[in-house]
């Protein structure tokens, strides 16, 4: 399943750098984004527009997690040449990040 | 316990009008606070400054105060806002002026300053977050600004200011002046000014915490955008709070809009920099306790840094531009040949160009090929080429190949358009914070 099915998510910018929120709709379903949304995932997935380290911050009470990525923006808001320049469509595209259903790993 | 209420009243320059006008006449709040400067805002209001020296300040800053001042003034709201952004100054003289036409009680306003040091970094070895010295900028240098921490805000309510009018300072900083003038929370009190951070973090987006930039239909819907109410953070002495808006306006406050909000922009959440603290937020925890209520505790802090980040605008470059529409069977194809030929009569004019970007609009835009690969391709696409130039003359150049794909490209091409800018970028670096002095100015009606 897609990652929107279980979580949402926001983006910002400061500078060069975006950060992307991934929050789970249901606490039940937080260790399910610890396990599977990781630092080297998110990398991979932005590997077109992401060309810095990507940070990892998880956030247990809020049932969070909190990606920093380098060198995402194309040089930041003000001198990027991207049509988005903030980054900001970003957050949505997390969520299509794919994630084994619920069910079939309790089989 | 003593508790206060303020109201956001604008989330950036150029945010809707009537939600603070419906949080002064109905939210029941004691001050309202507008959040309007964006990072290279002030360096773009000093360019306007230069030219005429009356204004740098927001360009929405009279239509604001037209609509709320009437109904602060009666009710004793208090306003605090970084609408002064290049010219404090000139934007509470106006603000009085203001006043004075629509016959309001008497009014006491305060400019704060100080927070511009363009003369210090134009006379010091300033190194900027690239590494380089600032000095190398040269005449491309437009402004420097540091980020002012809630003190003289502080300071001007203590004097008795009405309205505070502030240019560079933390966001955050504006909601934590009227927290730390009302309660007499101590400059040093890192605890409750890390929760007073959180607090002002969550307020200055205005309408992203009351549901906007948050529906997504069939997964997270909002009622009622069209009409969104703005949020109000209702704060109690210990720094406890509560997030609402005003009952029966549109939009909703709920645990999974103050979650989005509360990482927005947000790095290392144990270590949120500000002038006034290091504010901590990863024990944050939310809690609905009502309809559009939700309780925001456990942020904390520490220490405050000795520096203070400032904010450097400078003319980076140029940016030209061109569009160019493609509809109907083969439009992708027609887009990606129209590509070539614009790629390469770039190359055959000679373009001088830093860094060209071609992209499809409704295909690959956004996020490049890799994430876009398995969609189908779509009726309509549209072409852009954006490119970076050290001269206007030289960006204009892109537009106009893009163009000539009416007359010298593939089939069908419509709507093309063009543009070239100057662009004002912006870069940081760190000043010792004694070196910045601020001060109040007031101007009475």
């Amino acid at each position: 399943m897609q990652l929107r099915a279980i979580a949402h998510s926001r983006a910002g910018d400061k500078g060069d750098i975006s950060n992307i929120s991934v929050i789970a709709y249901d606490m039940k379903d937080y260790p399910l984004l610890e396990k599977y949304v990781t630092a080297e995932r998110v990398k991979e997935h932005f590997s077109d527009i992401v060309h810095g380290t990507v940070r990892r911050y998880a956030l247990p009470g809020l049932g969070a997690l909190n990606f920093v990525m380098l060198d995402a923006l194309g040089g930041g808001v003000t001198r990027s040449l991207a049509l988005d320049a903030h980054g900001k469509c970003l957050s949505s595209a997390i969520l299509s990040l794919e994630i084994p259903e619920p069910d079939a790993q309790s089989r | 316990m003593k508790r206060i209420r303020i109201g956001s009243g604008a989330g950036y320059s150029g945010d809707r009008i009537e939600p603070a006008v419906e949080l002064a006449e109905k939210g029941d709040i004691d001050y309202l606070v507008f959040e309007c400067l964006a990072e290279r805002t002030i360096a773009i209001a000093q360019q306007a400054r230069m030219k005429d020296p009356g204004s740098g300040y927001d360009p929405l800053l009279a239509d604001r105060m037209h609509a709320v001042l009437r109904a602060c003034s009666e009710k004793g709201i208090k306003i605090i806002t970084n609408m002064g952004a290049a010219n404090p100054i000139a934007a509470a003289a106006k603000v009085r002026e203001i006043a004075q036409s629509l016959n309001l009680r008497k009014l006491k306003i305060a400019a704060v300053l100080g927070d511009d040091v363009l003369d210090i970094l134009g006379n010091g070895d300033y190194i900027d977050d690239t590494g380089l010295p600032v000095a190398r900028l040269g005449d491309k240098l437009l402004s420097a600004n540091a980020y002012l921490g809630a003190q003289p805000l502080v300071e001007a309510l203590a004097q008795g200011a009405d309205i505070v009018i502030t240019g560079r300072a933390a966001d955050p900083a504006l909601v934590m002046a009227p927290l730390i003038h009302e309660f007499g929370w101590a400059m040093d009190d890192w605890h409750r000014l890390g929760q007073g951070t959180l607090i002002g973090h969550l307020l200055e987006c205005a309408g992203q915490i009351t549901g906007g930039y948050f529906a997504d239909p069939g997964h997270k819907d909002v009622a009622g955008l069209a009409r969104l109410g703005f949020p109000i953070g209702e704060v109690a002495e210990d720094g406890s709070a509560v997030i609402t808006k005003v009952a029966g306006s549109g939009g909703q406050v709920t645990a999974a809009t103050c979650k989005e909000q509360i990482l927005y922009e947000i790095h290392d959440p144990s270590a949120y920099l500000t002038p006034d603290v290091v504010a901590d937020f990863s024990g944050v925890r939310v809690a609905e306790i009502g309809p559009d209520r939700v309780r925001i505790s456990g942020a904390t802090g520490r220490a405050r840094p000795d520096t203070l980040k400032v904010s450097i605008g400078y003319i980076d470059s140029y940016i030209g531009e061109g569009q160019i529409s493609y509809a109907g069977p083969g439009a992708l194809d027609r887009a990606r040949l129209a590509l070539d030929i614009v790629a390469e009569r770039l190359k055959i004019i000679g373009l001088k160009a830093s860094e060209i970007r071609y992209d499809i609009l409704g295909v690959d835009a956004m996020h490049g090929a890799k994430l876009s690969a398995s969609s189908p391709a779509p009726y309509e696409v549209r072409l852009r080429v954006a490119g970076r130039t050290e001269t206007l003359k030289e960006a204009i150049r892109i537009g106009n190949e893009v163009e000539t794909l009416y007359t010298c490209g593939p089939a069908g091409g419509g709507g093309a358009t063009k543009s070239a800018k100057d662009i004002v970028a912006v870069l940081s670096t760190l000043l010792p914070r004694q070196q910045v002095k601020t001060a109040v100015h007031f101007e009475e009606t």
